[in-house]
């Protein structure tokens, strides 16, 4: 694993030196609440999301904690969602409609004039599985070992990890270290594009054969795989009987196919008129850090989380976030728990709304919005109460827009009054439920 | 939000980890006794883990970034 940059390595190390996180150092109060299952602890969740014109996602959670005596705990797991709708292309809007092949290149789509181009293709099914053991080591030490599996139709996610804390200061401090270890594959439908490879249309062939022939020659092959190696340092401190604060690092290194089999770039003429589509390429690796503060105060009844993250990789990605959640007690056992959170994100250094005819073409190009440069805020908040055996009950609503900017790129005339860079708006709806 | 302007805030980061360095060298004037509200449910660092967990998988595959709380890569095809 490298560390690009000599200026994060000191932050790396500082942060290092004494972080390692976890949430031991306060023990967690054990309150009496009555169980299902003697020893097990549920939560459940649903979630809506739904994003205008766009896609639109249900989630549901069920996560058990089973108690084994002497600080020995079972985690398990396990999510269910489904997601349709439509998915930015990375094409631009033209003062024309466009037609567009879909991505398993049987059959085609029409985008209206002006409009962003949109694959509704997109709908998927997952499953996933969480399972973790957690138990001390010694009498200052805890460990945890723990597996991942997450499967969609042409998606398949394998993972392990693990983690070490110790106790300093009475338990006033806890340092951990982490590692992480997964291993993706991807057979998307139709294949994996070449990069740079144009965008085929069956009009522009005599027969289905030779369409077929052309789009197999189109690809490099029918599935890929990508790994992820991760380290995660971490200190939790208290610092007075209402104040406990967390700092992490982390370093994730990716490699293999990184690149998104569905995004493609627009061609355009010195007008802005759209010439073809190319798929796009992205690098094969890719290391992100990040630093991750969170602060939890006591506040004369209330209770206010307070965090930031600032996150740097190799693709030039930095993003910086910040997320306020303050809970206040109401009447009888209800709290109210507002929230907002603010994003911002510089696009990868090979981000490009578009390419330009006649220009060579870069070794790496993705006009992906999701890796352009974009702010976005969340608003919010959850209602909940405490029912009689301590089961909660809470219900929360948000509001998530995304606002991708351009990044300095010159318009041709024909993309100037158009859309390109257009607002994202979704809304979440979830209902939590602990037994 | 230009990013040229990375080099503050690595400063800006660096003496906040310092900072903290700190603190975990003279902080241990919380006693036992003390603990009764970090003991919490709510003072939790993961209070509402369902909750991080669902906004992690959506952020992660609406945005170029991921992690920091927790392990940041894997996971799905949504990204």
């Amino acid at each position: 694993m490298q560390l690009s940059k000599t200026g994060s390595i000191s932050a790396a190390l500082a942060a290092a030196t004494c972080t390692l996180l976890s949430g031991n150092a306060v023990a967690a109060d054990s309150s009496k609440t009555d169980a299902l299952i003697e020893g097990w602890q549920f939560n459940s969740a649903l979630l809506y999301y739904g994003e205008t014109d766009r896609v639109k996602a249900a989630e549901a959670i069920l996560s058990a904690r089973g108690d084994f005596g002497d600080d020995k705990f079972l985690n398990l797991n396990l999510v269910l969602d489904t997601l349709t709708g439509a998915s930015a292309t990375g094409a631009v809007a033209q003062p024309d409609a466009q037609t567009f092949t879909r991505p398993s290149g049987a059959g085609s789509y029409t985008t209206a004039a002006g409009a962003t181009p949109l694959d509704d293709t997109f709908h998927d099914t997952r499953v996933q599985l969480d399972a973790s053991w957690e138990q001390p080591l010694s009498s200052n030490y805890r460990g945890t070992v723990g597996g991942h599996f997450s499967k969609e139709y042409d998606y398949l996610s394998l993972g392990i990890n693990g983690n070490i804390a110790r106790d300093f200061n009475h338990k006033n401090t806890t340092l951990s270290v982490g590692t992480a270890f997964s291993h993706d594959s991807i057979n998307p439908e139709g294949g994996i594009p070449s990069a740079f490879t144009p965008m085929l249309f069956r009009n522009n062939f005599a027969s289905e054969n030779a369409y077929q022939q052309a789009f197999d020659g189109s690809r490099r092959t029918d599935s890929d795989t990508k790994t992820t190696a991760e380290l995660l340092f971490g200190v939790t401190q208290i610092i007075n009987p209402n104040w406990l604060m967390q700092l992490n690092y982390s370093i994730a290194k990716a490699d293999g196919y990184l690149s998104d089999p569905f995004k493609v770039l627009s061609v355009v003429n010195n007008n802005g008129i759209t010439q073809q589509n190319l798929y796009e390429q992205r690098p094969d690796a890719r290391t992100k850090q990040s630093l991750y503060w969170q602060n939890k105060w006591h506040l004369s009844g209330s209770y206010l989380d307070l965090s930031y993250r600032y996150m740097w990789d190799d693709w030039s990605l930095n993003s910086h976030t910040a997320d306020a959640r303050w809970r206040f007690p109401l009447a009888g056992n209800w709290y109210i728990e507002p929230h907002a959170r603010y994003y911002t994100q510089d696009e990868a250094e090979f981000y490009q709304p578009f390419l330009s005819e006649g220009m060579p073409l870069p070794a790496f190009a993705s006009a992906d919005y999701r890796i352009g440069q974009m702010d976005a805020y969340t608003v919010g908040a959850k209602v909940g109460t405490v029912l009689d055996g301590g089961h909660d009950f809470a219900v929360r609503l948000e509001y998530y827009q995304q606002n991708p900017n351009n990044p300095g790129v010159e318009l041709p005339d024909a993309l100037k009054n158009l859309e390109l860079f257009g607002d994202v708006k979704a809304v979440m709806l979830q209902v939590s439920y602990s037994f | 939000m230009s990013i040229k302007i990375n080099n503050k805030i690595k400063i800006l980061i660096t003496a906040l980890a310092l900072s903290q360095l700190a603190a975990c060298a003279s902080l241990d004037n919380v006693k036992p006794w003390q603990r009764g509200t970090l003991a919490k449910k709510e003072m939790q660092l993961n209070s509402a883990g369902l909750d991080n967990a669902l906004d992690d998988h959506i952020y992660f595959s609406k945005e170029g970034s991921s992690g920091g709380r927790s392990f940041a890569g894997g996971g799905c095809g949504c990204n």
